[in-house]
Formats: structure tokens, sequence, C-alpha cells
């Protein structure tokens, strides 16, 4: 495509595009985010593409291979335009029959549709899929629509005309008082509202000024920063130009986890088509403006997601925070004013510009604005990406969005804030969600990640985890994180070990209080949340760990042992040809006994115990019971006496 | 690694010393480790003190100072695989190849290394081997995923 000059040719290339294109040509979505790709959709895409030719479609049969549709439990998913049929958990087996039948007779493949786990409802239709239904999707919803490496599908979804309207009818300072006044606040844990920081950045002396996204996202169970720049980064790249355009910076970057291999080449290809329009580099859209961006990969480091450890990192250097006495949207990267924020948050910045603050600011709560995109993962049927706007309760999201917990377990408490967050109980779920309803509840809003919990996680051992991440990920620069952490971790670990001792968590408490107070960066600082928030909503956990030595839960394993009930065993030999230990004793009709001391409790004998028997069970607090004698082991069986 | 290899990724970035990591994550990902000979090279070429290319190898989870097994190993230890038994799955790999995170074993045939989040939080608790993903694990199914490993 040639260089675009003016807003006016954007607009006329978006007509050709658009007249190019029949929406009523059928039209094949395959959702290929790095999560599909884990469940095999490569694989079908090959197929898909292979059928298509042998049936000789290939002129009448778009493919289009998109970004994360967020349904991650169910992957991959095929949507048929422009019926939108939807399918799921396509294999390449199904490929043929999909072609074949679908395609060219029009007609739907009933086992391949969503199946509405009350109702046992066939449902055909996305939009129909409570998944989806319940959702409110600004932000990610595009990337249903748009190959993220091409650039003519994001402009026939309209895009770059927030940049054009900000070029050509808008003043710096108009661009950034709508942002100010949408009153968006960072979507990567912070929650500061970005344009008083861009506000900072504009106002702050010197002619040389940056605009960098946080595309580090860290925390674990979190991924929704990587779907949305592996699939629309042009939404993420036009934000960035119209935040460089508000705060007079000329020079961008983007600073991606390098374990996001598919994110660092779509917004690769995403820069250089970009450049090639002319919507990036010198004179965009003929306005004067100039503006490049430089990818930088991280190297693996939890801490760069910390605004001024990220931009030592893009200096070259090890990624250590510094105290921020001034902070970096004054004096940021190579000492220039430098606006750092989430990919989110900037993917919300062309909404803003295209359909104004007033619409921005309809959605959302008193003081959080717009949506939020959350991963919704752990103990919940639907896993997967899902956006809802601020002030959604957790209860909608974890139930009515995220089909509650599988497999007829207790929900127990939901983790939000990534690493540094809090666990909610029950009791808490129907707080709706925004930055400051959360830190009320001693959680966060953190990056979005939400970690769902059911009665078999516990949460002594959740805190330990996060302890263990963060005492891992700490760049030891500070003493209250890099030592009080490491003691924290020492103290926590004991007492899922059953060495917990009394004063265990007063002593707990201190070490937190101190970190709270004197570590340097927000790593440090929000590192006893995790401790701090188990113990307030489940202190009897704690108690009963020390004191009692027993995990409620039952799953520490130093305070656990697997045990037959002699009663219900049936003699399969099902446990003992697959324990990994060979610590099973058994036999054909033989009631089996595990040997305690060859036993690793790696829990296979639990899973694989037929669900009609149940007679392996888990026990804690309490001496496992004698095995029964040897002479009394023999199951006689009732049809056999007859 | 040569050294004309290395001066090629160094002039890919245009000699430019904030490009350091970059460069360091070149190397690594073509070598699978970073040499001594590597890193002096690139010193000199970036007018880099030795010393905090040190400092960055060492800080940075990607690098290895180390030459690495044939096969990779990468266990999830994101907090959705984690709730979902990861360290079931960790114990029983541990034991399987008789090394720890981090380690390498005598024949070069596996690594085994801990991260915290492939992002495929619906297979979890997920185990990649060369990139390959092998989601849903169990320790028994582990145990037969391993052994087509030569």
């Amino acid at each position: 495509m040639p260089r675009i000059n003016s807003p006016a040719e954007l607009e006329e290339v978006r007509k050709e595009i658009l007249s190019k294109r029949d929406p009523n040509k059928p039209c094949i979505t395959l959702c290929s985010g790095s999560a599909c790709h884990a469940s095999g959709s490569r694989e079908v895409a090959a197929k898909l593409e292979e059928e298509i030719q042998k049936q000789g479609l290939s002129a009448e049969v778009d493919i289009r291979k998109t970004g994360c549709h967020g349904f991650c439990e169910r992957g991959p998913i095929i949507i048929i335009r422009p019926e939108e049929i939807c399918y799921f958990q396509i294999k390449p087996e199904d490929v043929p029959e999909i072609v074949s039948q679908t395609i060219k007779e029009k007609k739907v493949i009933e086992r391949l549709l969503y199946t509405d786990p009350n109702t046992k409802e066939k449902i055909i239709h996305e939009s129909e899929i409570p998944f989806y239904k319940n959702q409110g999707r600004i932000v990610f919803g595009s990337n249903v629509s748009v190959d993220p490496k091409s650039i003519e599908d994001y402009l026939a979804i309209g895009g770059y005309a927030a940049l054009a309207k900000a070029l050509s009818g808008m003043t710096a300072d108009a661009v950034l008082q709508e942002v100010k006044k949408a009153n968006l606040r960072g979507r990567g844990g912070g929650g500061f509202p970005a344009g008083t920081k861009w506000e900072g950045t504009r106002n702050a002396p010197g002619d040389i000024k940056y605009v960098i996204v946080n595309a580090d996202e860290g925390d674990p169970g979190a991924y929704m920063d990587r779907s949305l720049l592996e699939g629309n980064p042009h939404a993420v790249l036009e934000g960035l130009t119209i935040g460089a355009y508000a705060v007079g910076a000329h020079e961008g970057y983007i600073y991606v986890r390098q374990e996001y291999p598919l994110a660092v080449e779509n917004v690769n290809i995403a820069i250089k088509t970009a450049m090639e329009l002319g919507l990036l580099g010198k004179n965009i859209l003929g306005s004067g403006f100039d503006f490049t961006v430089k990818v930088h990969r991280g190297a693996g480091a939890f801490v760069c997601g910390e605004s001024t450890a990220l931009m030592t990192a893009l200096e070259g250097r090890a990624g250590e925070p510094r105290p921020k006495y001034i902070r970096s949207n004054i004096v940021g990267l190579w000492g220039k004013p430098s606006v750092l924020n989430n990919v989110e948050t900037w993917a919300n910045v062309p909404l803003i510009i295209n359909k104004g603050a007033d619409w921005f600011t309809q959605i959302g709560t008193e003081s959080s604005k717009g949506t939020k995109i959350f991963s919704l993962v752990g103990k919940i049927t639907n896993t997967g990406l899902v956006e809802v706007p601020m002030g959604t309760p957790l209860r909608d999201i974890i139930f009515k969005i995220g089909g509650g917990i599988p497999g007829g377990k207790k929900f127990k408490a939901v983790q939000t804030g990534g690493p540094s967050g809090g666990c909610l109980p029950e009791d808490a779920l129907d707080l709706p969600v925004g930055f400051d309803e959360l830190t009320k509840a001693g959680s966060m809003m953190g990056s979005g990640g939400m970690i769902v919990m059911d009665e078999d996680t516990c949460m002594v051992d959740v805190a330990r985890y996060f302890l263990e991440f963060l005492t891992d990920e700490s760049c030891g620069k500070c003493v209250p994180c890099r030592e009080g952490m490491r003691q924290m971790l020492k103290i926590l670990t004991g007492i899922t070990k059953g060495k917990g001792k009394e004063g265990d968590i007063e002593l707990l408490e201190a070490l937190a209080e101190t970190a709270m107070e004197a570590a340097l960066c927000a790593l440090g600082k929000s590192s006893p949340n995790p401790f701090l928030s188990t113990l307030k909503y489940f202190r009897d956990e704690y108690e009963a760990h020390i004191q009692e030595k027993r995990c409620p839960a039952l799953s520490c394993k130093e305070l656990i042992a697997f045990y037959i009930d002699p009663a219900k065993c049936n003699a399969c030999t099902t446990c003992a040809r697959k324990c990994p230990s060979d610590a099973i004793i058994g036999g054909k009709n033989l009631i089996h006994i595990i040997d305690q001391e060859k036993c690793t409790k790696c829990g296979t004998c639990f899973e694989v115990c037929p669900p009609k028997f149940r007679a392996v069970t888990k026990i804690s607090g309490v001496p496992v019971p004698p095995p029964v004698p040897e002479e009394a082991r023999t199951i006689v069986r009732e049809s056999k006496q007859k | 690694m040569d050294n004309e290899r290395v001066d090629q990724i160094i002039d890919k970035y245009n000699r430019e010393p904030s490009y350091l990591i970059q460069v360091l994550l070149d190397i690594q990902a073509e070598n699978n480790w970073l040499p001594k000979e590597a890193l002096e090279r690139v010193s000199e070429r970036l007018q880099v003190p030795l010393t905090r290319i040190q400092h960055i190898a060492t800080f940075y989870k990607a690098f290895s100072l180390v030459p690495k097994g044939r096969h990779q190993i990468h266990i999830c230890m994101g907090t959705a695989c984690h709730v979902r038994g990861a360290s079931r799955v960790l114990d029983k790999v541990e034991e399987m190849t008789g090394i720890k995170p981090g380690e390498t074993d005598l024949d070069l045939k596996f690594s085994l290394e801990i991260v915290n989040c492939l992002g495929c939080c619906a297979l979890g608790p997920v185990m990649e081997i060369d990139g390959k993903t092998h989601g849903k694990m169990s320790p028994a199914q582990t145990t037969d995923v391993l052994k087509n490993y030569e």
C-alpha cells in the first residue's frame, strides 16, 4: 500500500479496503493466540488451509487467523462468518467436516457447538454464550475481527481514526485534557491517573521526552496484556502515538517479555507496516508530527515491571529500581521525562479519543472508569480472559461468566492483583471491582490476574507460594525486601511443613510491617500482602497448621497422609498399578494398603481410585490407622459365596 | 559460537551499548547459553565492562552461563498451575531426571527450569518441553511424556 499523507487519504484507503470486502463472503476465523497454539490451533490452521484448497474453495472462503478470543478453556476456537457460527475445541480431524458441512452445505455441526452446562442447550452464536454475553468487551472485543499481522484488518474496523482525529483536529493539550477528563487510570497495577502522569511529562522542562509501553507482564496467572499485544498490536501503537503527541515525545519504547515471542513478532510487524503507511515515522498523516517506536525484549526479571527498574533495563543495565523522590514522568529514561503506561491503558486511549471522555466515563464506578480485562484462572470452569465494566461484582465474574468452580467443589477465595495482591473470601464476592474497592478490602486491582481457589487450596500454602515467588524475584537492592522476605518465607515454609510454633504469626506481622514501611519500591512494599490478606480472612487455617499440625485443605504434603479405607477398597488394583513409587501393597482380592514409608504423597492413587469406590482418602492432623493384618485382607465377594 | 556471528548480532543493533541485553538475548537464543568468549567479544565491541555484562547475565533469568541439555523442560509454576497441583508434577520430573530446577544432567539430556506462567492457564498444570506444551499434567502422565525424549 502507498504512504497515507492525510486524514482524508486515510478515509479513502479505508473505504477502498471495505469496498473490496464482501460481508457475505464466508470467512473462517481461527483463534491463534498463544493459549490456543498450546491447545493445537497451528495444526488446525494447517489442516484448514489444506482442506479449503482440496475442496477447491480457495477463492470463495477467507481464513483469518486472529489473536486470543478469551475463551481459552474451549480452544482452539473457530467462528464462521457471516452466520457467526462458533465451534469449540476443534481438532484437525474435525476440519474436513466443517468445510464440507458448514461451509459448503451451510449445516451446523451440533457436536462442535457450545453446550450450556445447566440447560444442556446447544448455542450457535458467540453473543449468546454466557461466558461472552455477560462481558463488556470494548477493548478486547476487536481481537476477534483482526488478523494482528494485517494492518488492513485494523483499518477496516476503523483503526487509526483516533490518531487522525487527534493530529488533525485537536491540540496536544486538548488530547491531554480529554484523557484527564476520562479519568483513565493505569491498568498495570497502581491505578494512577494516566492524564495526570502525562501532564507531568508534558510540563516538565526539556525537548526530549519518551513514551513507553510496559508489556513486562510478570504476574503469574495473568496474560491479558500479552493477548492484547499479540492480538491487536495496532491498537496499542495507536494509543502510544496519541500519547506521544499529547506529551510532546518523538520516541517510544515497547518493553515486552522475551517469553512472549508471538507478541514480539506481531508488534514488530505492526511497527513495520505502520511505518510503511506513514502512520508512524516522519510527518505522520501530513501533520508534521514525528514519532518512532523501538521494541526491547525483557530478559526475565519480575521487578522490571516497576517503572524505574524498567527504564534502567531499557538503558541496557540490570533492572533495579531507584527511590522515587522525583517521579519517572519528570526524570525517567536517560534522565528525561518519560510516560510509562501498561498495554491495556494505551489500548484504551484510541477509544477515548474516538468516542470522547463523556462516553468513557459513563462506564464504570465513581472512581474507576471504563472496563478492565481480567485473567480468570485457577479452579474455575471457564478459564479465560474476560473484560467487564468496572463495578461488576466479583460474584458475576466468577459465577456468571466463569461458570463457577468445577467438580462440584466449594469456592474458597479469589486472589486478585498478582503476587502483591490479596485473597478475598466468599463474603467479599459482592464487592464491585474497582481500584479503590479492592484496595479497601485488603487486596488490589493489580494488572488483572484473578485466580480462583476452591476448598482444596491451602491458604497458608498460597501465602508461602507468593512469598517464594517474590523472594526469588527480589532484586536484592534494599534490606527489608531482600532479608525480610527471606525470613518470612522461612517461617511460612516451616508452618506448611508442620514446624510452626507459637509466636510465628506475630513475628510474621512484625516483618510485614517493616517491609511495608521501609522497602524501596512497590514490589517490596506490597510483598507482605499475600500473607496479611490470608491472615485477615483465614486465620483459622494458620492456627490449625501451627497448633494441631493439620492442613484443613488437605494440601500441605508434610501434614497429610494417603490412606485406603479397608471397608471401601474393592481390590480393583488400579492404584497399585498406577503408583509411581510401588508404595501400594495389594493384589487380586486383597485389600490394598499404602506403605507410608515408601509413599511420596504424589496423589496418583487418590486420582485414579474409581469414583464408585472412593476408597483412597487424605487425612491430616490424626495418625494413620494401622494397616489391616495380612490374614484379614482377603475380600470375600458375595456373588462368589453363593 | 564464533566471533564472526557475535559481531553480526552486535552490528544488527548498530553497536549501541543500550542494546546490550538484546544482544545477549540473541546469543542466548542461538547458542542456548552464554560462553565466556562471546561475552568478552561483546564487552570489547560494545565498550561495556565485562563486570557489567556479568551483572546482567546473572541478574536476568533468561541467561545461562553454563551449557544446557538437549531438551529444555519448563514446568509452569504460575499461580493457576500451582493451585492445580504443579508442584506434584515438578516432584515427579525431579525424581525422574535426578536434577533440580536450574540444573542440567551429566549426559546433557535435560535441563530443568521452573517458569512463572506460560499463559495457557486453561491447560494447567503445564509442562513445556522444547517449546511443545503438554497440558493438564498429572504425575503419572509426566512419566509417560518424559519417556518419549531421548
